[in-house]
């Protein structure tokens, strides 16, 4: 079990509650997921920069004059806020590749949760209502988001095994279920070169969606691929600078919500979930079929939708 | 009646409230309010009361009912009417994933469309949806009757044994085992009272019926212990 919950705005008068709206949706998805939380959400982007969002368990060493350290090396401005565990580096888009080579250097137990000019992604152990207060998620402006409730089942309870995984810039995976295959694919994966850190199932899965996209797919087609590759029970829901996206595996056991409204469009593993957001007694309600691969786009119309009525 | 706000009370009030109703009881209709997707609600009820749930619900809600008449004016989460046993639970919205799974008797009426999985493993249930049903419905189906006025979707019956299925639209698929069978004037009368206890306008002439073919191994007495 594990609970997943998404929130897309369509009405932008709502962006600066988006962090408050989600982290209520989060918490009441405890019950599913109370071993790890985490959340990613899309807010402001300064034209040319680039955001990394890392983490340390041991922040007060680890991110001391981490700033200064890294202006030293890369060019451009470097600025940086902590919180908590987490710190987000906003630096020059094109100085990010030898940034993670410098931080890699000086900071080795420096983790990159995310790599993106929108997307910030925090997670750590514990229930999902301190995660949510420990990175002051209530106050967070933005687009959309999307966070995840974690019950453990096919590898540890870490933070690295904590969702949402990023995927690549901008982008981010969470998961409920649970892959069968994850073994094969990641001994597959890691002989043609990619970098995957835990045991944990679903990070094969965010792994293997990013070789898709690195090697040609779009995320659209990498999700549609990953129907036939990946064996086991998921649903997915994916986040991208635009919008978001949901695809649940052909036997679909794992459970989906979702709802939509003039103002909004929203997901979450049960109804519950979904009670406190507004005009939700008018909004239409509605399970996502099963291999079918759903995304909502500020950017573009929106797909898949007349399956869904 | 009785008013019962779930929000304010909580779940365990509230069953431990229905369950303590008997066969005789003064207090026989009972309002749910703020139901707000809570899971098992009214569950395991044993007594001839009427209860209406203003809002939608979560997981199991009437569960193992037995007598009582449930009306959920909302949609439900998964496994609604779980092993039902008798009464009756109707559904104004839609329902999740294998509503009335394993049920023994009663009625359980969906007036939206049901998800995938309705009515798996039932045994003696009788199911009416009025919209469309999702995939892998009536899977190892024992016995009672499963009405879909829309359509259905991929492995329709799959492994079934005696339970009847009536669709009205498009089957997507039908699972192992299963196969079209004859309308017979006793299956048409069958189904109009399924669909009068529905409150389905459907004609029963417009169904088409579904059955096992009975070719599977268990069906084989060459096969039995």
């Amino acid at each position: 079990m594990c609970g997943i919950v998404g929130l897309f705005l369509k009405d932008t008068s709502l962006e600066p509650q988006l962090g408050n709206m989600l982290t209520d949706m989060l918490i009441t998805m405890t019950d599913r997921g109370p071993d790890s939380a985490g959340i990613a959400i899309y807010g402001a982007e300064t034209e040319g920069n680039a955001k990394l969002t890392v983490q340390s368990d041991t922040p007060e060493t680890d991110f001391a004059k981490l700033d200064n350290d890294l202006r030293k090396r890369v060019k451009g401005k470097v600025s940086m806020t902590i919180k908590d565990t987490h710190a987000v580096v906003s630096l020059q888009a094109d100085q990010v590749a030898l940034a993670r080579e410098v931080l890699a250097e000086i900071r080795p137990s420096v983790r990159v949760m995310s790599h993106g000019s929108t997307l910030e992604i925090y997670k750590e152990v514990g229930l999902p209502k301190d995660v949510a207060d420990r990175f002051d998620i209530r106050g967070m402006a933005g687009t959309h988001g999307i966070g995840h409730t974690r019950m453990a089942t096919e590898s540890a309870v870490t933070t690295m095994g904590a969702h949402p995984f990023n995927t690549g810039i901008d982008q981010c995976l969470v998961h409920n279920g649970s892959l069968s295959n994850h073994n094969s694919l990641r001994r597959k994966l890691r002989r043609l070169g990619v970098h995957i850190e835990t045991e944990n199932d679903t990070e094969v899965g965010a792994a293997y969606l990013t070789w898709k996209m690195q090697t040609g797919s779009t995320l659209g087609e990498a999700l549609a691929s990953s129907l036939d590759d990946l064996d086991g029970f998921f649903t997915f829901v994916v986040g991208t600078k635009d919008g978001f996206g949901v695809v649940r595996d052909p036997i679909a056991c794992k459970p989906a919500v979702m709802a939509e409204t003039d103002q909004y469009v929203a997901f979450g593993s049960e109804y519950r979930a979904l009670v406190n957001l507004p005009g939700i007694e008018t909004a239409k309600v509605w399970e996502p079929e099963p291999a079918t691969v759903y995304f909502w786009s500020h950017n573009a119309a929106p797909t898949a939708q007349e399956k869904a009525a | 009646m009785q008013t019962f706000d779930l929000e304010a009370q909580g779940l365990r009030a509230l069953n431990s409230a229905l369950h303590a109703q008997s066969a005789d009881t003064n207090q026989t209709h009972w309002e749910i309010v703020n139901p707000k997707g809570s899971h098992a609600i009214a569950v395991g009820l044993d007594a001839p009361i009427e209860v209406d749930i203003k809002g939608s619900t979560g997981y199991y809600c009437g569960g193992m009912n037995k007598q009582a008449t449930l009306h959920v004016h909302g949609s439900v989460g998964p496994g609604t009417a779980e092993n039902m046993m008798s009464g009756m639970i109707v559904v104004e919205g839609d329902a999740s994933q294998y509503a009335g799974a394993t049920g023994h008797g009663g009625t359980l009426v969906i007036k939206g469309n049901a998800s995938s999985r309705c009515g798996i493993s039932m045994k003696g249930i009788d199911i009416i949806v009025h919209g469309n049903i999702g995939h892998m419905s009536a899977f190892m189906a024992q016995s009672g009757n499963l009405v879909v006025c829309g359509d259905a979707g991929d492995a329709l019956g799959d492994s079934l044994y005696e339970a009847r299925l009536f669709v009205r639209g498009s089957v997507k698929s039908l699972g192992a085992d299963c196969i079209e069978k004859e309308m017979r004037p006793e299956h048409i009368a069958i189904l109009e009272e399924l669909l009068e206890r529905g409150q389905c306008d459907a004609k029963a002439s417009e169904f088409k019926r579904y059955g096992s073919a009975r070719k599977l191994y268990n069906f084989n007495i060459d096969n039995a212990y």
